[in-house]
C-alpha cells in the first residue's frame, strides 16, 4: 500500500544517520507506572532533550479544598500519595491544628507517628516493587507487593480502610490502635523481615540490577539541593536532611533512629536508602510501641472534634454541637501557617491559610515528587532509553501528588 | 534569632517582618526581591540554600490582589523562612529566581498556570498542569468554577506537528 503523499515526501527528504528523532513516550506507556509523558529528542538510543509533561492526573485539589470545610479536605488528602495516605492526613491536620494553636494528647502523637511509619515502608515497597519489576525481577515485585499487604492488613486494621483512610481530624483521630494491634504487628513485622531478607538477596549483589541502577540518574549534592529534591533523593546523593530529625513534628524527638544516606546520588543509592529506611521505620515502631501512653486520642475541645454520639442522641447541646460542626465546619482562626512533614517521597508540606471563617482560604501542597520530576530532565540528557525507567521509578512518581 | 537578623541586614529593603505561629515571615516588595533572595541565598548568616516551595494567594478584592510566596529553608543553619512578596492584579508579574534556585523552574510555572503571575526572565514560562489551550487561570479566585471549558479543536499532529518545546 502505497503512503500518503505527505508522509512519503518526509521520508524522502530526511537522511535517518543524522537525524534527532522525536519519541512521544507516554502518557500510558506499560514500563512507567504513572501517566506522564516524555517528549524525547534522541540520537539513535541516546536522550538529546527530554521534555516532561506533567498534569495528566491533574483534580483541582487545591481549588476543591477551597469549596468545603477543613474537614472536608481530609479525603482529598488521601488521595495526594495514594501509597501512604496516613502521612498525607497527618500532615494536613498538623498544619491546621498549629494553625489553630491545639496539641492533641500523647497518644494520639504516638498513635500518628506509628501509623506515618507504617505508611512509609508501605511507600517504599511500592517504590522498591515496582522499580525491580520494571527492570525485570518480577520475583521481588511479587514479594514485595506481598508484603505490601501484610501492611495493608494494619492500616485496615485500625482506620478500616486500606487506600482511602480519611482517619485523621483536626485534634485526634477517628480511631484508636485496636486492642491486639502489639500481637498483629509482631506477626506482620517477622513476616516482612523475611520478605526484606529474600529481596536483599536476590537484588543487592545481582549483575543485572546493578548494571541497570549504578550510575544512572546520577545527581550531585549541588544539583540536588537546587533543584528542590528532599526525602530518599536527596539524602542519596549524600546530603543527610530528613525533617524527622530538623524539625521534628509528633514524637520523633524521643525516637532513636539513623537516616541512612548515599554517596553517589546514583539510582542505586536511593534504591539502599529507600531498602534501609524500612528497617529504621520498624525500629521507630517498636519503640513508640513500647512508650505509647494510655489516655484519649482526642482534645478535648468540641469546638474542633465531635462530641460522643450518646451526647449527641441524648442532649439538645450534643445535637447542636454535632450540627455547626458538621454544617459551618470547624472555626480556624485568620492567620497562615507552613506545616512540613517527612513524606514517603520528601518533605510533604501544607501550606494553610485562612480567612477566620469555616473554609480554607488557600491550602497548598509541596509534593515532593513535583521537584523530582523536575529535575529528571537533568538526570536523563546524556542517557539512555532504558534508563528512563529505572531513573523514573526510583522518582517514585506518584501521578495523585504530583499533579493534584 | 533569625528575624532580628534580617532585620538589622536589611532594614527598609523590606516591607514588614513578623514571627506568627513561630514561623519567621518577611515581606519585600517585588522590586527589592531579587537583591534580597540573592542575599538570603549567598550570606553565610542566612544561606538558605533550598526553595522549598513557592505558590501564591489571591486576595482577590484587596489590594495588592496575589502575594507570591517563598518557603525557604537553610540546610547549613536549619532556618526556615517565609517571604512574601505582594503583586498588584493588574499588573501581575515577579522577577525570576530560576538562576538563584533550578526548583523554581517548574513551580514558578506552575503558579503562572494557576495564577496567571508573569515571572519576568524565566527561561520556559509554558503552562505545567492545565493545558496549552485551557482558558483563564483557575486558581484565582474569580474563576468561574461552574462553567465548562471550551472544547480543544482537532488538530492533525501530521501537517500540525506540536511547536517545539524549548
Amino acid at each position: 500500500m502505497a503512503l500518503p503523499a505527505r508522509w512519503a515526501k518526509k521520508i524522502e527528504a530526511s537522511d535517518p544517520a543524522d537525524e534527532i528523532m522525536e519519541l512521544q513516550m507516554g502518557p500510558s506507556h506499560p514500563a512507567s507506572h504513572g501517566t506522564i509523558k516524555f517528549n524525547l529528542k534522541l540520537d539513535g538510543e541516546r536522550i538529546v532533550d527530554c521534555d516532561v509533561e506533567v498534569g495528566y492526573l491533574h483534580r483541582a485539589f487545591e481549588k476543591m479544598t477551597e469549596q468545603g470545610t477543613w474537614t472536608q479536605v481530609f479525603p482529598y488528602t488521601d488521595r495526594l500519595n495514594y501509597a501512604s495516605p496516613c502521612i498525607n492526613n497527618v500532615a494536613f491536620a498538623l498544619a491546621v491544628e498549629k494553625l489553630i494553636g491545639i496539641e492533641t494528647p500523647d497518644r494520639c502523637k504516638y498513635v500518628r507517628t506509628i501509623m506515618s511509619e507504617v505508611s512509609r515502608i508501605t511507600d517504599h515497597l511500592t517504590c522498591l516493587g515496582m522499580a525491580a519489576g520494571e527492570v525485570g525481577a518480577q520475583t521481588v515485585m511479587f514479594y514485595m507487593l506481598e508484603a505490601r499487604e501484610l501492611l495493608y492488613d494494619l492500616v485496615e486494621a485500625v482506620t478500616g480502610a486500606r487506600l482511602t483512610v480519611t482517619w485523621c481530624r483536626v485534634g485526634g483521630i477517628t480511631r484508636d490502635l485496636p486492642d491486639d494491634f502489639g500481637e498483629r504487628i509482631k506477626v506482620a513485622f517477622k513476616n516482612l523481615e523475611a520478605v526484606l531478607d529474600d529481596c536483599d538477596k536476590l537484588l543487592s549483589r545481582n549483575r543485572v540490577f546493578i548494571d541497570r541502577m549504578s550510575g544512572i540518574g546520577r545527581m550531585s549534592r549541588e544539583d540536588a539541593v537546587s533543584y528542590g529534591l528532599t526525602g530518599p533523593l536527596l539524602r542519596a546523593a549524600g546530603v543527610s536532611y530528613d525533617v524527622r530529625k530538623a524539625d521534628p513534628y509528633l514524637v520523633y524527638d524521643r525516637m532513636d533512629f539513623e537516616v541512612p544516606t548515599g554517596e553517589q546520588g546514583d539510582n542505586y543509592d536511593r534504591f539502599n536508602v529507600r531498602f534501609q529506611e524500612m528497617y529504621q521505620s520498624k525500629r521507630i515502631i517498636e519503640q513508640a510501641m513500647r512508650q505509647i501512653p494510655a489516655g484519649p486520642v482526642n482534645i478535648d475541645d468540641h469546638r474542633y472534634i465531635l462530641p460522643p454520639k450518646e451526647r449527641v442522641y441524648n442532649s439538645i447541646e450534643g445535637l447542636m454541637n454535632h450540627f455547626k460542626i458538621i454544617m459551618e465546619g470547624i472555626k480556624v482562626p485568620a492567620g497562615e501557617v507552613y506545616q512540613a512533614v517527612e513524606g514517603g517521597n520528601g518533605e510533604l508540606g501544607f501550606y494553610v491559610v485562612s480567612d477566620g471563617s469555616g473554609r480554607p482560604y488557600r491550602v497548598r501542597v509541596r509534593p515532593p515528587c513535583f521537584f523530582g520530576m523536575g529535575a529528571l530532565n537533568q538526570m536523563l540528557i546524556g542517557r539512555m532509553i532504558a534508563d528512563i525507567i529505572t531513573t523514573f521509578g526510583m522518582i517514585n512518581m506518584i501521578g495523585g501528588e504530583c499533579d493534584r | 534569632m533569625l528575624i532580628d537578623t534580617i532585620k538589622q541586614r536589611f532594614g527598609s529593603q523590606i516591607l514588614t517582618a513578623e514571627t506568627s505561629h513561630g514561623q519567621d515571615v518577611i515581606s519585600v516588595s517585588r522590586e527589592a526581591a531579587p537583591a534580597v533572595l540573592r542575599a538570603l541565598r549567598d550570606e553565610p548568616d542566612f544561606a538558605f540554600n533550598f526553595l522549598i516551595d513557592l505558590t501564591a494567594v489571591d486576595w482577590l478584592g484587596r489590594e495588592p490582589r496575589f502575594e507570591v510566596v517563598y518557603q525557604l529553608k537553610s540546610l547549613a543553619r536549619n532556618f526556615r523562612l517565609r517571604v512574601k512578596v505582594p503583586v498588584p492584579g493588574s499588573d501581575a508579574w515577579v522577577t525570576s529566581v530560576v538562576e538563584l534556585w533550578k526548583s523554581a523552574n517548574w513551580v514558578e510555572r506552575e503558579c503562572y498556570d494557576m495564577f496567571g503571575i508573569e515571572f519576568r526572565e524565566h527561561p520556559d514560562l509554558r503552562r505545567i498542569l492545565m493545558y496549552d489551550s485551557f482558558v483563564g487561570h483557575p486558581l484565582r479566585k474569580d474563576y468561574p468554577v461552574d462553567r465548562r471549558q471550551p472544547l480543544v479543536e482537532e488538530v492533525d499532529p501530521v501537517a500540525a506537528p506540536r511547536p517545539p518545546s524549548r
